[in-house]
């Protein structure tokens, strides 16, 4: 996924732009909104990250541009503002959601895979391995022409594991891509995920694989 | 204290001024009248004295006196009044009554002298006329009086005092009804100025337009340039509290930006925890205040209520749609149940959807995962919006506290809040005249709060 993220703040978008990396997404940053005109003329985008307060102007004259153009790309703003201060919802302006700072990464996902979703036909963000085919966007695995759909934690879990098959992974790196930090969760919440998403697994040509006292990892069945 | 009103000043001025002129009115007509009668009389008594003053003869040394009647009777003809005469001469009575008292001044030749004196119980009006009597060697001073009861005089003057105070009484009447109606009319102006004032919405600060009378036009243009500094300070107080919240909000995002790419980065579980309570405090303080900020902008926005056309049912789903990718990370099932049609309301969207919103990360934040929440809206009595989840409920806490600011249920425990959403809710409820009921589910799982709002 290729995202424009429009943020003046140089060490909070150095942060977010870092974080999507992770996450294997592509993602281009500028500070202003005349840089973002200039971007966008030369690269589609899948996902546009739209601050409000601008140096060079108001994001929400930025979003009702891009509607009055019947520009397809979703928008997420990101407001220091709150709804309450504003008198007119960012939803009215053609805003597909917005996240209000601070916020965490993991919300800020949910929110993009959310948006993603809803935009039916977005370019397709699907992995496989070994015949298994895990469709983030529309939350479910494919194999032997069997679908079967998944429950946010168990796609969050599924992702990590189809972006490196074969690597193990802790049971502490794994709480961390699952629980928020206002969860409190012990690391046999893991066991139980694990457990599910087998369940989820059976008769397909790939399984998880505990590596005892390391954690576990995706292998072929 | 407050002063008496305009009109009424102005009434009491004007039937004040009308009071004294009716006043002024019967002494004037009341006096000349009475100084006309007078006068009639005196003229009559005058002619009656000098008629009886020209009989007199002088034979042989002695005053002779032919009364001529005719001079009496002319008295008569005013009324049944009674008449009194003396003549005398040297302090000899001639003729008439001897008890008629003698004028205070002797008269002189020719001039006739006025007493107004008691007579036999009497008040009588006496004039007195001098005449020489008798051959140039011999003359003596003969002093003619005539005297009248003053009855008729008094009936007269009483029925003109009785004129004159009915006309009197008729003009006070008439000008203090005319002053009410000029008062009322001189005041419409004022009326009509507070009625175009009055008449507005609370939220209208535009100037006043009507077209004021020239004595009130500092008023008017004082009053416009107050709204004008009123309106533009509450601009200034709105923009304020959106300032404050960007100001606030944006290093703390840095903040936990950074710090959760750091945790990310660790090894050791105990730099990681450290950096978890980090994250901890930071939510903790980006949202109490943001809540503040939220609670602030709630009580200004509620003194000048909007009053938007909405469909709770819509305020509910989109209100639902926007938090439930924050449900989806817990595994959290969103329920809505609302009736087919619409359910309009007028109120401020924006408010009860903050309060809304509020309500259900609620219900999110104390639910655990894989639960469900229920969102309903259900018509009866009045409009229930209610939330209702599977999580740890209030635990009979004092209910009635927990939407006092800053109040958290006593089982709130590990879970980051600020004690404002409840407060935000309730106070957004009692904006649009109605309340927030809060509890436990009837199953007795979990929490149900309730915005009710008043049927349109």
């Amino acid at each position: 996924m290729r995202y424009l993220l429009i943020e003046d703040s140089a060490k909070l978008a150095a942060t977010i732009v870092e974080r999507l990396q992770l996450d294997g997404h592509a993602v281009d940053h500028t500070p202003t909104l005349d840089a973002a005109h200039a971007c966008m003329a030369v690269a589609d985008y899948d996902l546009i990250l739209l601050d409000i307060m601008l140096p060079d102007g108001d994001g929400r004259d930025f979003l009702q541009a891009q509607r009055k153009a019947r520009s397809p790309t979703p928008v997420i703003v990101i407001t220091a503002r709150s709804a309450v201060s504003d008198r007119v919802s960012l939803l009215d302006l053609g805003a597909d959601d917005y996240l209000t700072k601070p916020f965490e990464f993991a919300e800020l996902e949910a929110r993009c895979r959310a948006v993603l979703r809803r935009q039916i036909g977005a370019a397709d963000n699907h992995k496989s391995f070994a015949g298994v085919v895990l469709d983030s966007t529309a939350a479910e695995l494919r194999f032997d022409g069997q679908t079967v759909a998944l429950r946010n934690r168990e796609l969050r879990l599924l992702e990590v594991f189809f972006a490196a098959p074969g690597q193990v992974f802790s049971k502490t790196h794994l709480m961390d891509r699952l629980f928020s930090f206002s969860d409190e969760a012990s690391e046999n919440a893991i066991e139980v995920y694990v457990g599910r998403l087998r369940k989820r697994l059976e008769g397909a040509g790939a399984r998880i694989e505990t590596v005892r006292g390391l954690g576990y990892r995706l292998v072929p069945a | 204290m407050r002063q008496r009103s305009i009109r009424s000043r102005l009434v009491v001025q004007l039937v004040g001024v009308a009071a004294f002129l009716a006043l002024v009115f019967f002494f004037v007509v009341r006096g000349v009248a009475e100084r006309a009668a007078e006068g009639t009389q005196d003229d009559i008594l005058s002619a009656s004295a000098i008629a009886i003053a020209d009989s007199l003869r002088s034979a042989e040394g002695r005053v002779t006196l032919d009364m001529p009647y005719s001079a009496l009777s002319m008295l008569g003809s005013i009324n049944e009044d009674r008449v009194f005469y003396r003549v005398t001469s040297g302090g000899v009575t001639l003729t008439g009554y001897a008890d008629l008292p003698l004028p205070d001044a002797t008269p002189q030749l020719g001039v006739a002298v006025f007493d107004t004196l008691t007579f036999r119980k009497d008040r009588v009006r006496m004039v007195s006329v001098m005449r020489a009597v008798g051959p140039a060697t011999n003359t003596q001073a003969v002093t003619v009086s005539v005297a009248q009861t003053r009855l008729g005089l008094e009936a007269l003057s009483q029925r003109i005092t009785n004129l004159a105070t009915a006309i009197g009484v008729a003009f006070f009447l008439v000008a203090a009804a005319l002053s009410l109606w000029a008062s009322n009319r001189a005041l419409a102006p004022i009326q009509r100025m507070t009625d175009a004032v009055t008449r507005r919405g609370p939220s209208d600060l535009r100037k006043v337009t009507a077209n004021p009378p020239t004595e009130l036009v500092p008023l008017v243009e004082a009053l416009n340039s107050f709204m004008g500094r009123l309106s533009s300070s509450l601009d200034r107080t709105e923009d304020f509290i959106a300032e404050a919240a960007h100001r606030v909000r944006t290093p703390l995002a840095t903040v936990r930006a950074q710090a959760e790419i750091t945790y990310r980065k660790l090894q050791k579980p105990e730099h990681k925890q450290a950096i978890r309570e980090m994250i901890r405090a930071i939510d903790e303080s980006s949202r109490s205040a943001g809540q503040m900020l939220d609670h602030a902008m709630v009580n200004f926005r509620a003194d000048s209520l909007a009053q938007d056309a909405l469909d709770l049912c819509a305020v509910l789903r989109e209100t639902c749609d926007r938090l439930r990718p924050t449900a989806d990370l817990k595994d959290i099932l969103i329920h809505l149940e609302v009736p087919e049609g619409p359910v309009t309301f007028q109120g401020d969207g924006i408010l009860l959807q903050a309060a809304l919103q509020n309500v259900l990360d609620n219900a999110i934040k104390y639910s655990g995962e894989d639960s469900e929440i229920t969102a309903r809206i259900e018509p009866g009595e009045w409009i229930s919006i209610s939330i209702s989840d599977q999580g740890r409920g209030f635990a009979g806490a004092d209910l009635g506290q927990l939407t006092q600011r800053f109040q958290r249920g006593a089982n709130a425990g590990d879970v980051v809040g600020s004690g404002l959403g409840l407060t935000i809710a309730d106070e957004v409820a009692r904006a649009h005249g109605g309340r927030l009921e809060i509890g436990d589910t009837k199953k007795g799982i979990g929490a149900c709060v309730s915005l009710l709002l008043p049927l349109p």
